[in-house]
């Protein structure tokens, strides 16, 4: 028995095992505290996926829906819109949508599902406000002369084409994120779920 | 003095004169999944015009073996999102009105009616079968276990009419319904089950995490208390 | 072994010993830890009565920890949402349902509720047996009641929260106890709720007294209580001083040091609360109606009074005891005297350390009237307990009034009983029974 101070071999064999199996009842006991933090069933219910009638929405407009307490935005491009984007490719700051902002399915040249369908999360990324739409080209709505249409945010001067994609050299590092979302019909979008059904 | 104590110690006894009414013991068992889908229906069909169960979510009916895409073909009616709780349609001041009282929500109900009597399952398993005919009160029925109650005998086409022979202070089946006694105590029973489940989820899981932790401090205490007799052994 | 004559940390050298030289050098840790346990000389011949306050502190723990994440979900309001429920019992069945954990963790402060009186008065009626309030510890004591008279009314405060008919209706009887007092009663009760009667503006500030007040005061009272009782050192089971008796070190005979004697003594007493506790919080969180009140699962309702209004089981006797109070004398309603009695039963307490008269502490060498009286205190005090949970009657008011006689004839009889009986001689030296 080796005598370690003044503490005999049980008795710090006892205080090691008592310690350790108390010390994992503790650590157990703090589960049901740690995770009452997590989003309860009320907060996961109102974050629910959003299905989205568009049945009305004319070509060229736009309508807003909220999701997770988000405004998301959702064009029904025109061609002259679809038109800009290849001509902007060189002004954007990812034309091709390399950086993850936008699911799978949408890293394409419209970022979006349906070529027509603009759907985009209204937020600017770079501080969080919410840009006004700058549609008409030109001055008309107080852009510069090459502006060929989109989105401006007031906040600080970012500038979005008609795919939500990010000018160059603006305050905002990405493009507006593309939410998951599918269409259950041509004219009913569900926004929040990649998948379809239950 | 062995009789001033007597006395003090029985005398509180005779308080207990007054009992309550005497319940029906609910034969049912917490668990059934068949009875719980079943009461589920029910409820649905029959309470949720009325009764809100504005605590309980629709998903969680999932727990009782139902898949998401049953919840919502057959028991959502009012709502399309099942996250949402199962509230009613009608407003609580606009039954005040028609009823007199709002009928009340009936997500802890079998707690809140359990009493020296019995337990609320079997309050609710015994109210549940002892409507009977009245003319005098505004609905028609009335109720043994609830006087003057102001809901209707909303399960009327199942178990059929009943009547209170005045002489016996017995409930009779004057009219049969759809189903037989033993059909309907059965439907009743599974209602009941439902509302003991509505009233605590939870209830299966606690008592499993409960024996699991016995287990364990029963472990601790072995252990803890080899640890008390190996120090206290140098103390006399 | 007077505060403050503790050498201060020397490091071994190594990195954490260097770090808590550095502390100490700074703050009283190791003086604090050597006077209040590795030199904290306890009594050798503590029993099981004496794991109570230990364990009265762990509760105090365990409901605060509790408390704070019940806060994070509940809303103290009593408007009623859109389902027609009060938001406030609403929260509450959210907590149980909708919070990943949160029906554990109500559970746990229920329980822990009823578990602290159990706790607490099992430790005082330790404080009886064994003379523990007497000279030199009278502050100790007096301190306690305070921590008793602020657990009630923290427990009180606590009630209402949940917003059930019996939250509502108890409150709404206890408060209106205020208006019984001459002249500034009716204002008083009006001023205590904010409002004509219970409703949202009683409920929030409760909530105030029940999560912050309260626990602040009961903390410094606990603290109080704890200096008050290591400046004389513990009492035991046989009544004696054991610093009469020291060794050449000043150390005394009969004592040994807190830790780890009663430290690793005390793990166990917790293993075995917990193992109780956790009995009732997995398979009997209602306390068969006692710890969670059916009629509390109906929403407040002002408009419904229910059929038979009792407060919560650890108030029971208090209650009984001003239902007894019938008659009006000296111009004064009968009310009056029932809040006066119930307010005296409990401040009465304060009064023992000079009450008792006996040469002895202990219940161990103290003669036949003693033990007949506590017993049949003891025996009172559950009576009207149990008279507290039924409704009225004529037997149990006559009842509960013997009882009350002789639960207040314990006390202010005792200078003359406790003088008057025999007594044994008490030991040198503490026994090990």
């Amino acid at each position: 028995m080796s005598d370690q101070g003044k503490m005999d071999c049980g008795r710090r064999r006892l205080i090691v095992a008592t310690a350790a199996v108390g010390g994992a009842g503790a650590l157990v006991a703090l589960v049901p505290f740690v995770s009452s933090l997590l989003p309860s069933e009320r907060a996961k219910a109102a974050g629910a996926p959003v299905e989205v009638d568009i049945g009305k929405l004319e070509v060229g407009q736009m309508m807003t829906v909220e999701w997770r307490g988000k405004p998301v935005w959702i064009i029904n491009r025109t061609t002259d819109m679809l038109g800009t984007l290849p001509k902007l490719d060189s002004q954007v700051a990812d034309p091709k949508s390399e950086v993850d902002m936008q699911p799978d399915y949408a890293r394409n040249e419209t970022r979006s599902i349906k070529k027509e369908f603009m759907v985009v999360i209204g937020i600017c990324t770079h501080l969080g406000c919410s840009p006004s739409s700058k549609f008409k080209a030109g001055v008309e709505e107080g852009m510069p002369t090459d502006w060929l249409g989109g989105f401006l945010c007031p906040c600080h001067g970012s500038t979005f084409d008609f795919a939500g994609r990010v000018f160059k050299s603006k305050p905002a590092p990405t493009n507006l994120e593309v939410p998951p979302h599918v269409y259950l019909t041509d004219t009913r979008i569900l926004i929040g779920e990649d998948k379809k059904g239950a | 003095m062995k009789k001033f104590l007597m006395a003090l110690l029985f005398a509180p006894l005779t308080v207990l004169a007054s009992g309550g009414a005497h319940l029906d013991h609910w034969p049912g068992a917490v668990g059934d999944k068949a009875a719980l889908q079943n009461g589920a229906k029910l409820f649905v069909n029959y309470c949720l015009n009325c009764h809100g169960a504005s605590h309980l979510r629709y998903n969680k009916l999932t727990e009782i073996g139902l898949t998401e895409q049953q919840v919502k073909d057959n028991l959502m009616f009012t709502s399309d999102k099942i996250g949402e709780q199962m509230r009613v349609a009608a407003r609580s001041d606009e039954q005040k009105v028609w009823f007199g009282a709002a009928p009340p929500d009936l997500t802890v109900i079998s707690r809140a009616r359990a009493s020296a009597d019995g337990s609320g399952a079997d309050w609710l398993y015994t109210y549940l079968r002892s409507f009977y005919r009245d003319e005098k009160r505004p609905t028609g029925w009335n109720n043994v276990i609830f006087e003057n109650v102001g809901m209707p005998h909303v399960l009327y086409e199942l178990q059929g009419m009943q009547v209170l022979n005045h002489e016996t202070h017995k409930l009779e089946l004057a009219v049969p319904g759809k189903l037989s006694p033993a059909e309907f105590d059965k439907d009743v029973s599974d209602l009941v089950s439902f509302m003991v489940w509505m009233a605590e989820p939870n209830q299966q899981f606690r008592k499993t995490l409960g024996v699991g932790v016995l287990a364990f401090l029963f472990v601790l205490f072995i252990l803890a208390y080899a640890l008390k007799k190996n120090y206290w052994k140098d103390i006399h | 072994m007077a505060a403050g004559n503790f050498e201060k940390y020397k490091s071994d050298g190594s990195l954490g010993g260097n770090a808590l030289e550095w502390f100490d050098a700074r703050f009283p840790a190791t003086s604090m830890w050597k006077e209040h346990l590795s030199e904290y000389y306890a009594p050798k011949n503590f029993n099981f009565w004496y794991f109570f306050g230990s364990l009265a502190l762990l509760v105090l723990v365990i409901q605060i920890v509790t408390g704070i994440f019940l806060v994070m979900h509940y809303k103290p309001d009593a408007a009623l949402n859109a389902s027609g429920i009060p938001v406030a019992f609403a929260s509450v069945e959210y907590i149980m349902r909708d919070v990943p954990g949160g029906w554990l963790i109500r559970y746990m402060h229920s329980t822990g509720a009823s578990a602290f009186f159990i706790v607490v008065y099992l430790h005082m009626f330790r404080g009886l047996m064994y003379g523990s309030y007497r000279k030199p510890r009278e502050l100790t004591w007096l301190f306690g009641v305070g921590i008793f008279l602020v657990l009630m009314g923290e427990a009180f405060f606590g009630y209402l929260l949940p917003w059930g008919q019996m939250s509502f209706w108890g409150a709404q009887v206890i408060v209106n106890l205020a208006s019984a007092i001459p002249l500034i009663g009716e204002p008083l009760s009006i001023w205590v709720r904010g409002d004509f009667v219970i409703g949202d503006a009683t409920l929030n500030r409760f909530f105030s007294f029940h999560v912050i007040a309260f626990p602040l005061i009961l903390l410094g009272l606990v603290a109080a209580h704890i200096l008050a009782l290591h400046e004389t050192g513990s009492n035991n089971p046989d009544g004696i001083e054991i610093k009469a008796n020291k060794d050449k070190n000043g150390i005394p005979l009969d004592g040994i040091p807190f830790h780890p004697y009663y430290t690793v003594k005390d793990i166990v007493g917790v293993v075995v609360f917990l193992m109780v506790f956790s009995a009732v919080l997995f398979f009997a969180p209602e306390g068969g109606g006692y710890f969670l009140e059916y009629n509390n699962f109906f929403p407040a309702d002002p408009l419904k009074t229910p059929s038979h209004i009792a407060p919560v089981w650890y108030f029971t006797p208090y209650y009984s005891i001003l239902r007894a109070m019938v008659w009006n004398f000296l111009g004064l309603d009968a009310k009056f005297w029932g809040v006066v009695a119930m307010g005296a039963s409990v401040v009465i307490f304060a009064f023992l350390p000079w009450l008792d008269r006996s040469p002895v502490k202990s219940i161990r060498y103290r003669g036949p009237i003693y033990k007949t009286m506590l017993t049949l205190f003891v025996i009172c005090f559950f009576i009207l307990g149990y008279l507290g949970t039924q409704p009225p009657s004529p037997m149990g008011e006559l009842v509960s009034q013997i009882c009350t006689l002789f639960y207040f004839g314990f006390f202010l009889a005792m200078p003359w009983w406790s003088r008057m009986d025999k007594f044994k001689p008490v030991p040198e030296r503490v026994t090990m029974k």
